[in-house]
């Protein structure tokens, strides 16, 4: 009975050797799989600007409607003086503000965010522009959206008994058709849509 | 032993007896979210339903099932009774008393802030008591597992400790460790706010201590589900273990590399830059090597065993297995649902995909499939394993334990992949309840609906293992039952190195790992300025 409990039968069934060598192989077959996939991850992020948010920005968080980038008349999207286009969210219980924003299709667009209350995230429809919006912080991310269509923008962290609620819209037009908008359009017009 | 029985036995008890009710939050989660029809169609109810549903399953049951298991292994693999068993009582009924804490406050809807706390949303200050409580409780455990360790170690000078010693020993090292993330949060952040003593608090401090815990706690879970792979699985199959150094390295490696990659939960979080993202992104390729190596040794363990039956061939091995047996059907079960919770876990440390999915239901899918599939069937698995030699009475029948099992794993498989396929179509996780009227929410109805079908049947499934567990308890007492029996290797180790055989140099080096990756990531909150935002109570907001 207790050579049956100890499994004698299996005992020195695959030499110790044999045992190291597979084990070994094993070993450097993995380390060589996950290698290559992080060498697909720094590849990707090196030559697509595939990377993680970068820029640590602090801005106070009880003050920020009050003054600086984020105060209400300069939400939504902006052109600035280069050309280049910078489309700014104020993440609050239960709301985006704007509500709606209008950019160019097929243009690199800089995302900036922060909150006033608690933490928020963002993720814009199917694409992988996504990220979480901490107050004290501000969030910058760059995206580039090549098809037009009107994009949900829920945020996508727990903030409260409203969080399902919060959403807002980001709406991609062909660029000739946006520089024709007047700014006040790029974010009033985009309910008619 | 008899007392050393029943220190176990309430532990396993008490971790069980949470479950259960909680995967019913879970289900009556899943109507809410789906177009079905629920009862109590109420939002405010659903989060402090996740509140409860998270906090137990991530922090109450499987402390308490580890800790049980942790004592009954101590017990049966050192062969001796267990020392400091009052102390072990003590941290036995501060968990269970800090959880009556934390659970009061959320049953009353006010503390509904998630098991994640992210601050600076606050709940109700016992909500927090109460977690601190049941992590002091725990400590308790960590230190009597530390000092049996070293007792036995003190008598046995150059013999290897036990596999499932060494490897339960990792555990609660490990949890040692990476606790302090969360307990500092708690104890210097959040309490201070809570009790009123403070009215600011750095998000992005919080979110950087939480995440040191929050990544490192999933290995926690799941280191005992390895020791049943490695210890409890060879013998039940009728075989011995392919290499015992092999599951040493492997949870050494858990315990070095599962704390320095936490940051990968911050990828998409503005308050750190990409550099130090990047280390722990690589550190967390480091730690799936673990795994890749157990998936190795444990199926070829399964295929000796099968062999010393008498399967032939190439593939034979598998059929001649005891399907029957409950801790080896459920060790195959994990190793399946282990494959496509594995690849997600990929695809979520790989920054650009990451994007894709983030906070996306794709996310609750994964940490389904890794910790409900892979180590909550391990756990009922070494439930069954445990039972009879706890309660000195035979499990009533292995069959009901089998089908059991398997309608976990496809209750399992039914919820969790609708769940991926809608977090790819850009489903929200932790939304209360969706706009089925929405042409693009419609769209995903059908997964809902389905995940609801899994839902279902894990309850099913729980409530069946709840009942032959309470049905074996009150079975005529057996003659006579069989002590634990831990697998003994092919070739057993007449002596190991002794850098396997203890964690001084583990410690070390872990420290020395932790002060690189979260050295400056937490010691530049101190040189920022203006970040402090003002707390915001969510008592306050249901009173306005």
């Amino acid at each position: 009975m207790a050579e049956l409990l100890n499994n004698e039968g299996a005992s020195g069934l695959i030499p110790e050797e044999t045992v190291e060598r597979t084990e070994r192989r094993w070993l450097f077959a993995m380390a060589t799989v996950l290698g290559l996939m992080l060498a697909v991850v720094v590849f990707t992020g090196v030559t697509q600007m595939m990377n993680p948010l970068s820029d640590v920005e602090t801005i106070n968080p009880a003050t920020l409607h009050l003054q600086g980038e984020f105060v209400e008349s300069n939400l939504g999207t902006a052109v600035e003086t280069d050309g280049s286009i910078t489309l700014r969210f104020l993440a609050e219980q239960y709301t985006f503000v704007p509500q709606c924003a209008v950019v160019p299709a097929g243009t690199l667009i800089r995302f900036r965010l922060t909150s006033p209350d608690v933490t928020h995230g963002f993720f814009v429809g199917t694409t992988n522009t996504n990220a979480m919006v901490v107050p004290g912080y501000v969030t910058n991310v760059m995206a580039r959206f090549e098809h037009p269509g009107t994009y949900t923008m829920p945020c996508d962290e727990f903030c409260g008994f409203g969080h399902h609620a919060m959403a807002a819209s980001v709406v991609v037009v062909p660029k000739e058709q946006f520089t024709k908008l007047r700014p006040e359009e790029r974010t009033t017009t985009c309910g008619a849509r | 032993m008899e007392r050393g029985r029943l220190l176990s036995l309430a532990h396993l008890w008490a971790a069980f007896l949470c479950f259960l009710p909680a995967t019913g939050l879970g289900l009556w989660q899943l109507l809410m979210r789906s177009p079905l029809p629920v009862p109590v169609d109420d939002p405010n109810a659903y989060y402090a339903s996740l509140t409860a549903h998270g906090s137990i399953m991530a922090y109450v049951f499987p402390t308490l099932f580890i800790m049980g298991f942790g004592y009954a292994i101590a017990v049966s693999a050192l062969g001796r009774p267990l020392r400091g068993e009052n102390w072990a009582w003590a941290g036995f009924v501060l968990c269970v008393v800090g959880s009556l804490m934390a659970l009061a406050p959320i049953a009353g809807g006010r503390s509904s802030i998630l098991y994640t706390f992210y601050p600076p949303m606050v709940g109700n200050v016992w909500y927090y008591l109460g977690v601190a409580v049941v992590i002091i409780g725990s400590y308790f455990w960590v230190a009597l597992m530390l000092i049996n360790f070293a007792a036995w170690k003190r008598e046995n000078p150059g013999k290897p400790v036990p596999l499932a010693m060494f490897a339960i020993t990792t555990c609660a090292l490990l949890w040692g460790w990476t606790a302090l993330g969360a307990t500092s949060e708690v104890v210097f952040q959040i309490l201070p706010v809570s009790l009123g003593w403070r009215h600011t608090i750095d998000a992005g401090l919080a979110r950087t201590l939480f995440s040191m815990t929050l990544h490192a706690i999933v290995y926690f879970w799941l280191i005992p589900a390895y020791v049943a792979f490695y210890t409890l699985m060879p013998q039940a199959a009728g075989g011995r273990l392919y290499s015992d150094t092999m599951g040493r390295i492997a949870f050494v490696l858990f315990l070095v590399f599962s704390i320095p990659v936490g940051m990968h939960h911050l990828f998409m979080d503005p308050e750190h830059g990409s550099g130090f993202k990047f280390v722990h992104s690589l550190l967390t390729f480091i730690v799936a090597l673990p795994t890749l190596l157990t998936v190795f040794t444990i199926t070829a363990t399964l295929e000796i065993a099968g062999r010393a039956r008498g399967g032939k061939g190439l593939l034979g091995w598998i059929r001649a297995l005891p399907w029957n047996e409950p801790m080896v059907l459920s060790v195959a079960l994990a190793l399946l649902l282990l494959a496509p919770g594995g690849f997600g876990g990929l695809i979520n440390m790989s920054y650009a995909m990451n994007a894709m999915i983030h906070n996306t239901s794709w996310v609750t899918a994964h940490f389904h499939l890794i910790f409900g599939g892979v180590v909550v069937i391990m756990y009922m698995a070494i439930g069954y394993e445990l039972w009879p030699r706890l309660t000195g009475r035979p499990l009533i029948t292995k069959r009901a334990a089998c089908v059991q099992l398997w309608l976990w794993f496809w209750g399992m498989l039914i919820m969790t992949v609708p769940w991926h396929i809608a977090g790819l179509m850009g489903q929200p996780r932790r939304y209360a309840i969706f706009d089925y009227t929405d042409p693009g929410v419609a769209k995903m109805a059908w997964l809902d609906i389905l995940s609801v079908v899994g839902g279902v049947i894990l309850v099913c499934s729980a409530a069946l293992f709840f009942y032959v567990l309470a049905r074996s308890s009150l079975a005529s007492a057996a003659e006579s039952i069989s002590p634990i029996r831990y697998a003994l290797a092919v070739n057993p180790p007449a002596r190991v190195h002794p850098l396997l055989n203890g964690f001084m140099f583990w410690n070390v080096l872990l420290l020395a790992l932790v002060l690189i990756t979260y050295g400056y990531p937490v010691g530049q909150f101190f040189f920022l300025h203006n970040q402090d935002a003002p707390e915001h109570s969510l008592t306050r907001e249901m009173k306005r």
